[in-house]
């Protein structure tokens, strides 16, 4: 999977036994560290005595200091982490994060570094779990299986790396507002407080639904235009089928999607209460075999 | 400065631009040169999407934890799915750096 590389953690070492690091050096190497997709941690003598004393995670650590007694002992419980020390005497800040690369190198870890080619972009919904009905709306909206049920039933975020990024789609037909994508822009998909008008775009749309049988794409385009100086621009049923259209069709031309079963699919409109239904019970009932297998 | 039993969590948004950088690099910079400890991460969303142990190693041993990230809603509901909910109660602040000054920020982790 795209997302198992667990950021490297650099320990900036300033506890007692050690001296601190002049400050300009600690920002510049903290910075750039950080925007190379490690982790840092400082600590100083105004951490807990036990600091170094459980460093739990699957990454490898990286301990970094100018040690005037021996280097801190650092302890793993699991015993399952690479741990290196280094002393930083008379580095400068290029050659400390240098030194930390090599390291990187030597124990043979990989690093999910922003701006490189490659990388993952952390881009996946977040459920806020204080609004959602559970209503599976999201579940058969988004065609990548991005979303699951756990044992309860309850929908989840089981495949992230199946989101596609910059695509929040499933969060402007979520009729509780209650997805996020915190990477996004603007409201409230970004995660801001939820306000009225968010709210009430989504009760229009229920009510559309109700009344037409579920035919509310043409009614909501034809609607859209009135509704669109009251309500959220970022509540739209419009947009998400665009955009999910826009991420089948890229899968369609890099060859993932067969034309056919595209050309399968109704793209133009959200799922009717009873393809939610389907989807739903398929999904629940494939947790119901995994969890009597797992016995 | 604050008592050692406050941790204190800062987060980068290495792999998008929605928060300021103005404001993410003066809250770093200015942390870096209190003499708090603290943990950075380049990516919260990154962390949490690994399910990362040290998010739940974070909120684990009852600490209170200041969070300097984005939406309080979005880190709230990260870390429940990385399966690591906030407790009950108020032992964990999140400090908005997309909306938030920096000043305002800073003053807060720093606070005794």
């Amino acid at each position: 999977m795209k997302n198992e590389i667990h950021p490297v953690q650099v320990i900036l070492f300033e506890g007692n036994g050690a001296t601190p690091w002049e400050s300009s050096r600690r920002i510049g190497v903290t910075t750039d560290l950080l925007d190379r997709g490690y982790s840092v941690t400082r600590i100083t003598d105004t951490a807990n005595a036990d600091a170094l004393s459980d460093v739990s995670g699957e990454a490898s650590v990286i301990v970094l200091g100018e040690f005037t007694d021996n280097a801190p002992e650092v302890v793993d419980s699991k015993s399952d982490r690479k741990i290196e020390t280094r002393d930083t005497s008379g580095l400068d800040t290029e050659a400390v994060v240098t030194l930390v690369e090599e390291t990187r190198a030597e124990l043979a870890d990989g690093l999910n570094q922003p701006g490189e080619n490659g990388a993952w972009k952390p881009w996946f919904p977040v459920i806020d779990y204080d609004r959602c009905t559970n209503c599976m709306q999201c579940l058969s909206f988004c065609l990548f299986d991005v979303y699951g049920v756990d044992e309860d039933k309850q929908i989840q975020v089981q495949n992230n790396d199946n989101c596609k990024t910059n695509c929040p789609a499933c969060s402007r037909v979520c009729p509780e507002v209650a997805i996020m994508f915190p990477k996004y822009g603007t409201g409230p998909i970004n995660g801001e407080p939820v306000k009225q008008a968010d709210v009430e775009r989504e009760s229009m749309k229920v009510d559309i639904t109700s009344l037409l049988g579920g035919d509310i794409y043409s009614s909501l385009r034809t609607r859209s235009e009135k509704a669109k100086s009251r309500f959220s621009k970022e509540r739209s049923p419009d947009k998400a089928l665009n955009e999910r259209k826009r991420c089948l069709t890229k899968l369609q031309q890099s060859g993932i999607i067969p034309a056919e079963v595209l050309a399968e699919l109704d793209l133009a409109s959200l799922p009717s209460p009873e393809e939610i239904q389907r989807k739903a019970e398929e999904l629940a009932a494939l947790q119901d075999s995994q969890s009597a297998g797992a016995e | 400065m604050s008592q050692p039993s406050t941790k204190i969590l800062y987060c980068r948004c290495a792999f998008a631009k929605v928060i300021p950088e103005g404001t993410k690099n003066e809250v770093l910079e200015r942390l870096c040169e209190s003499g708090e400890s603290f943990e950075c991460v380049a990516d919260l969303c990154e962390m949490s999407a690994r399910r990362d142990d040290r998010i739940k190693q974070l909120l684990s041993e009852g600490q209170s934890v200041k969070i300097a990230a984005c939406y309080p809603r979005a880190v709230k509901w990260l870390f429940h799915q990385a399966e690591a909910p906030f407790p009950d109660g108020d032992s964990v602040e999140v400090l908005n750096m997309r909306e938030q000054s920096a000043d305002e920020i800073i003053e807060n982790l720093t606070q005794k």
